[in-house]
């Protein structure tokens, strides 16, 4: 079937799941925000007892494969009595395993600001908190967003694993129409075109405005 | 609630999961090599001097990177026998994994390549040695043992992503898990125990990765 | 550290602004700052002069906190800085006594370090609102007032990197005062500036000396400029007060041979 057909048959199952994919990319972006900043802080903190369990989480989940982590969450949890609905057991492990490789971005971006600006935030007596949240996180997110640009690309890829599990997503609904209809090149070529227009025209021009908003707030544009 | 943990039942399913291992690390090795391989190629493909032929090649890395490698395991596995050519779900697996992260590997050798100063090139021109010397000799043993470290956590990486494997039946750890897991209604210790198995090897993997990045550090005396 | 023999507080009728009492500082087993008793009087301008590594800039970073002592009492206003009275004996300050402390003294470093994402008038109304509790519109009119003070209220909307050096340290100086610090420190606020512009920087140290009642601790390789504004020279050697006295005396009549070889070779220099 020839791809144009192909697309006006089934474009309602396709835009539906890249919805679906839309979703899960969203909430698993915010879950991987949240965690690494909080386990990139963590690690950072003088207090054994705050630093060795985010050590800990950063190894495990860096360590293992998304696709282990999704099917224990997904399949072990409800063993411990923790059963999630299959959408949000997707984007938890996404958000979790993409947060441990943002917690090593955000720590590395604390430490490139420059010591000068800690001491002239002790000198004004800024408290500890106020000192990060104020003067010392914005300063380091300029240094991360390039980086955080490689990473949801990561993330978006790694949402596709979701379907696995049987979460309609555009993975999911692709492999569907493969079943059915054996259109294999033009089910999954499609998707991987959508996949790849995702992350080139959406994701990786909307980080570089963020860096630019950054840079502009540091006065260098 | 805890779940009771079966020792007798990990210990009984250990060793298939430990055989499926040897596939695991054996397709990733053999994933790796043809990224080696295939990433130089497009690496070098992209600094030819027809426009043309470099724009296209990084569209298509570009591409390879940007889409989820269990997609082009499936697409690879699907499509090739529509073109006819059959493929084991091995085969197609391994070629897929290898497309994958030479795209990858082929960024890491751009940079690599692009990092040797310029007066490099000027002096092997001025000595008038021929391109593929220039190459081998010269430019390549300068541009790769910055990128061993940047290397090294493909290999770890590609190690972590073998499970994808499992969606077209490939025998590796994961597959194995899942089939000895619904053999017996019990996921527990068989996913536990790949975590853990992962865990032992990727975790020394990525330290050894970084002791050589240090080693490499201080014998080009940076 | 046995602190038995040092007072909880010092007594009103000997109460320096800074006090320091057998100060020493060791990086290892390297002493740095080597038993160190020195006092600054209220309203005193000290200008500390020595080699590099003489320790002249540990002491300002010492009683700004940002490092600590290993042995020793430090007292600003009467009050331990480096210790605190806990069970009716000194023991070493935890970071919250510290915290209270530090809104005393001020200090400008050689690389001015502003915040660079925030305008000058932001990087002096940081202070005062997160830490002293002043409202924005108190804390704008403050900044505004010293900005005036410093010369730089036209470029108070202007970002770090629009200004030069020594713009640049002028705010600097302007933030640190919005605190309203007891004691101000001066760590070689010129030396990163081009000689062109050490002049703007000097000239609004020197209005301060004048107008202001303020306690200032400076280093500097500046020599005329401290001879012509300091109450007092102090030159460091090896982690200890070589020699200390007016800037006349020190400068036009130095004593020891190591203060004499020091300032010939300055003199050498320019």
């Amino acid at each position: 079937m020839p791809i144009w057909d192909f697309l006006r048959t089934y474009s309602p199952a396709l835009a539906a799941g890249t919805l679906t994919t839309c979703i899960e990319f969203l909430m698993a972006t915010a879950i991987a925000v949240v965690v690494a900043v909080a386990m990139g802080l963590a690690k950072l903190s003088g207090r054994w007892l705050i630093r060795v369990p985010a050590i800990v989480y950063i190894e495990i989940f860096r360590g293992t494969s998304l696709l282990v982590q999704l099917y224990w969450i997904f399949f072990v949890l409800p063993l411990f009595g923790i059963t999630l609905p299959k959408s949000i057991a997707g984007f938890l492990s996404v958000g979790l395993n993409c947060g441990a490789y943002g917690a090593e971005l955000v720590r590395g971006a604390i430490e490139a600001v420059p010591r000068g600006q800690w001491e002239a935030a002790t000198a004004i007596s800024l408290s500890p908190g106020v000192r990060m949240r104020r003067i010392i996180l914005p300063q380091a997110l300029s240094v991360m967003l390039p980086p955080w640009g490689n990473l949801l690309v990561e993330l978006l890829k790694g949402t596709a694993l979701v379907a696995l599990i049987s979460v309609s997503d555009l993975m999911f609904e692709v492999k569907q129409i493969n079943a059915m209809t054996y259109l294999s090149a033009q089910a999954f070529g499609t998707a991987l075109v959508i996949y790849y227009l995702l992350a080139r025209f959406l994701i990786t021009p909307f980080m570089r405005w963020l860096e630019h908003v950054a840079s502009r707030r540091l006065g260098k544009v | 609630m805890t779940p009771d943990w079966r020792w007798d039942f990990a210990l009984e399913i250990l060793p298939r999961l430990l055989r499926a291992t040897g596939n695991t690390l054996t397709a990733a090795a053999a994933g790796y090599a043809i990224a080696l391989i295939l990433g130089l190629v497009l690496a070098l493909a992209q600094r030819t001097k027809w426009h043309s032929i470099t724009l296209v090649v990084r569209e298509c890395v570009e591409f390879i990177r940007s889409t989820p490698l269990v997609l082009q395991v499936f697409f690879v596995f699907y499509v090739a026998p529509q073109f006819g050519i059959n493929l084991s779900p091995w085969t197609s697996g391994l070629a897929a994994i290898g497309l994958h992260y030479s795209a990858y590997l082929s960024e890491v050798y751009r940079s690599g390549i692009d990092a040797v100063p310029r007066g490099q090139w000027e002096a092997c021109r001025a000595l008038n040695l021929p391109l593929r010397r220039t190459y081998l000799r010269i430019i390549l043993p300068q541009a790769l043992i910055p990128a061993v470290p940047g290397m090294g956590n493909y290999l770890v990486g590609i190690f972590k992503d073998t499970p994808i494997l499992s969606v077209i039946g490939v025998a590796e750890l994961m597959q194995m898990a899942n089939t000895v897991g619904s053999e017996n209604y019990r996921f527990l210790e068989p996913f536990t125990l790949v975590g853990i198995i992962f865990l032992f090897i990727s975790l020394p993997a990525a330290g050894l990765v970084k002791l050589l990045e240090r080693r490499l550090r201080l014998a080009m005396g940076l | 550290m046995d602190t038995s023999e040092y007072p909880l507080e010092l007594p009103a009728d000997d109460r320096p602004m800074v006090r320091f009492l057998n100060v020493n500082k060791n990086y290892g087993s390297f002493p740095v700052i080597h038993q160190l008793n020195f006092d600054v009087a209220e309203g005193e301008m000290v200008t500390i002069i020595g080699p590099s590594g003489s320790g002249k800039t540990t002491v300002l970073r010492i009683l700004m906190t940002l490092e600590s002592i290993s042995s020793g009492v430090i007292y600003v206003d009467g009050k331990p800085l480096t210790h605190m009275v806990k069970g009716g004996i000194l023991v070493p300050a935890d970071e919250h006594h510290l915290r209270k402390m530090r809104s005393s003294i001020g200090m400008c470093f050689q690389h001015f370090n502003l915040f660079p994402h925030m305008t000058a008038l932001q990087n002096c109304m940081e202070g005062p609102v997160q830490v002293l509790g002043l409202t924005k519109k108190e804390a704008r009119e403050r900044s505004e007032e010293l900005l005036t003070l410093v010369g730089m209220i036209d470029k108070k909307d202007q970002h770090p990197s629009r200004l030069s050096g020594g713009q640049q340290q002028r705010v600097a100086i302007a933030r640190a005062l919005a605190m309203r610090p007891k004691v101000m420190l001066f760590d070689e606020v010129t030396s990163a500036l081009d000689p062109e512009v050490i002049g703007e920087v000097t000239n609004v140290i020197r209005k301060l000396v004048a107008e202001h009642n303020l306690t200032m601790l400076m280093v500097t390789h500046q020599m005329g400029f401290a001879r012509d504004i300091s109450d007092r020279v102090c030159f460091f050697y090896g982690g200890k007060i070589e020699e200390e006295g007016s800037p006349q005396d020190l400068f036009g009549n130095a004593q020891r041979e190591r203060t004499k070889q020091f300032l010939s070779a300055v003199k050498e220099a320019r």
